[in-house]
């Protein structure tokens, strides 16, 4: 019992000092500066734009997975784990060999179509992306894999396209698992921060999200960036709570 | 309206050799072990499943030829019933069975009063607004029926409609389903590996064994000479119909039986069970309620039994061991007496009216 309740203290402590140290006084100010504002707007610009594109290839891409259409599933599925498991920095690494400018990819887009991705707010959703579809792919993987087959049998023999039964059976049978894949792939991709700053670098107003803020924010003004960790705190408790059902619950499975 | 078939389908190890004619107006009974292909032959008849070699033919219409031809299933005019139902569990039963006629270009409004007539006729119309979650087995039974049949297809297969439903439920569903397969104009295909469902629903019985047909006949038939060991052990039984009242059941064929069960009244169909049928030589005395004397017509070795074929009235059949065949010197032409226990003698109402005046 009391090493479980040491991990409860490691756990809770932490946080505890944070609302402790926290400046209440001056908490409007510091949220509403410039820095605060720009990076508050960049987070959640990128964030969506990544959680959306994630939607978009990540959905169909774990449907692929779990019907084992594809060859080599089980390659394609790890290959899909790799971000997950990976130092946020090295992902960023790997960015700049495919997107920078000299990269694999990247020179490509550049001297074809002028395109540079690296250091600009359209590589922050690159790199957020990259690190946090995984996310979204595993839960709705997961989803699709539980989905009794029978049910898009049953529109199929009904007269439904396979659109329609996209549509109106499986995507509205995998709903809440389709939510909570994006939020909790919204989540990540908002508190990304190592391959942000190394793909995109630290600019503000352009590549400067939240985290990368509160990270150049500690080395100048203390209370900045702790009244911003308190605003990520918050979202993360918000996220948590939206969750609950999902997530706060042992597993039973 | 006829489907003709000729394949072989396989899905994993297995393959499935179907030769076999299905009629409009008749319902045939696919009876046969898990594993013998069932429901394989659904699947491919529905397009869920390709076919490897041969062709199906529905109507006229060559439907899956192997290899250029394959109408999919949403262009197939096939209602399929699923092993436990598969209704849209988001969907109200009325969109579930609105979805059909939705799905084949039907409006909302037609496709909504398509379902309500559905209901309707299935006598079902206060399930409307329900989810599938809070009905009961028989209901959605109903559900699933309604949803199959709101397309007006030609073609109706069911996948072992009753095996999800408990016993209590399952023969007053079963009277249900009855009903509604005799005023259905198309083919009706019927999986199950239950012989009561078999025996009571359908005109033709197909037994199923490792992917082949080894009998295709009516009930009575496959009841009275069942080709092998699984058929003799699961429908080689002695089907007779007749009227009770109080357990007390006036055969068609001539005769009167006891049954304990003393709640049926009007017309049954009445099982006994080789097993449950005793041959003596002397008249016996004792607890059975049902002793009569009859004529040994003919004798079956069957595995590790041999099948007594007896005249009555009424004709039935009994198993016995090859041992007291030779201690009875039982042969064609031997007078026997014959007993069976009233509580061996299963009794199934086969209409839904208690009076039978229907």
């Amino acid at each position: 019992m009391i090493p479980g309740l040491v991990a409860i203290a490691f756990l809770v402590i932490p946080l505890v000092g944070l609302l402790a140290e926290a400046p209440w006084g001056s908490f409007g100010a510091i949220l509403t500066s410039q820095v605060a504002l720009e990076a508050l707007r960049i987070s959640l610009v990128t964030s969506v734009a990544a959680t959306a594109i994630a939607i978009l290839i990540g959905t169909p891409l774990a449907w692929l997975l779990a019907r084992e259409i594809l060859p080599g599933t089980r390659v394609l599925r790890a290959m899909v784990i790799v971000p997950l498991l990976l130092p946020p920095v090295v992902s960023g690494v790997i960015l700049l060999t495919a997107f920078g400018r000299r990269g694999l990819v990247g020179q490509w887009l550049y001297t074809a179509l002028g395109i540079q991705l690296p250091f600009t707010t359209a590589g922050v959703v690159i790199a957020e992306t990259f690190v946090a579809m995984p996310f979204l792919i595993i839960t709705m993987e997961g989803a699709f894999r539980s989905l009794d087959g029978r049910f898009e049998d049953a529109a199929s023999t009904l007269g439904a396209s396979q659109w329609t039964t996209f549509r109106r059976i499986t995507l509205p049978l995998v709903g809440p698992s389709l939510v909570a894949g994006a939020v909790l792939c919204w989540a990540r991709a908002l508190g990304e921060f190592g391959a942000t700053i190394t793909f995109a670098g630290n600019f503000p107003g352009v590549t400067q999200s939240m985290p990368l803020a509160v990270y150049q924010a500690l080395e100048t003004d203390r209370s900045t960036a702790i009244a911003l960790s308190l605003v990520m705190l918050t979202v993360c408790i918000v996220v948590l709570v939206a969750l609950r059902g999902r997530y706060l619950r042992p597993a039973s499975t | 309206m006829m489907i003709n078939t000729n394949f072989t389908a396989h899905r994993g190890e297995f393959t499935l050799t179907l030769n076999a004619q299905f009629e409009a107006g008749t319902v045939v009974a696919i009876l046969g072990p898990n594993g013998a292909g069932k429901s394989t032959l659904l699947r491919s008849l529905a397009g869920l499943t390709a076919i490897d070699t041969g062709s199906i033919v529905i109507d006229g219409v060559t439907v899956d030829d192997a290899r250029n031809i394959f109408v999919s299933p949403p262009a197939r005019s096939v209602g399929f019933v699923f092993q436990d139902y598969a209704l849209f569990p988001h969907l109200t039963v009325l969109a579930n069975i609105a979805f059909g006629p939705r799905s084949r270009g039907g409006g909302r409004k037609a496709s909504n009063q398509i379902a309500d007539e559905v209901l309707a006729k299935l006598g079902i119309a206060e399930l409307a607004d329900r989810k599938p979650g809070s009905l009961s087995g028989g209901q959605a039974q109903r559900v699933a029926l309604a949803r199959a049949l709101a397309t007006k297809p030609d073609v109706l297969l069911l996948d072992e409609p009753l095996a999800a439903l408990d016993i209590q439920t399952r023969a007053q569903v079963r009277l249900h389903l009855s009903e509604q397969l005799e005023t259905f104009s198309g083919c009706t295909i019927l999986v199950t590996h239950d012989p009561l469902d078999a025996m009571l629903l359908a005109d033709r019985v197909i037994v199923l064994e490792n992917g082949a047909i080894v009998q295709d006949a009516t009930p009575v038939e496959i009841a009275r000479r069942p080709a092998t060991p699984y058929a003799a052990a699961l429908i080689g039984v002695t089907l007779l119909r007749g009227n009770i009242t109080r357990g007390e059941l006036t055969l068609e064929a001539g005769g009167t039986l006891y049954s304990a069960d003393l709640g049926a009244v009007g017309p049954v169909l009445a099982v006994i069970r080789p097993e449950s049928v005793s041959v003596h030589r002397v008249q016996p005395e004792g607890s059975p309620r049902n002793v009569w004397p009859g004529t040994i017509m003919a004798l079956e070795a069957s595995h590790d039994r041999v099948r007594v074929q007896v005249a009555g009235p009424p004709a039935v059949v009994a198993a016995v061991t090859p041992g007291a065949v030779a201690e009875l010197g039982l042969a064609p032409g031997t007078r026997v007496w014959l007993s069976v226990k009233a509580v061996d003698l299963d009794v199934y109402p086969t209409h839904l009216d208690p009076t039978g005046a229907r």
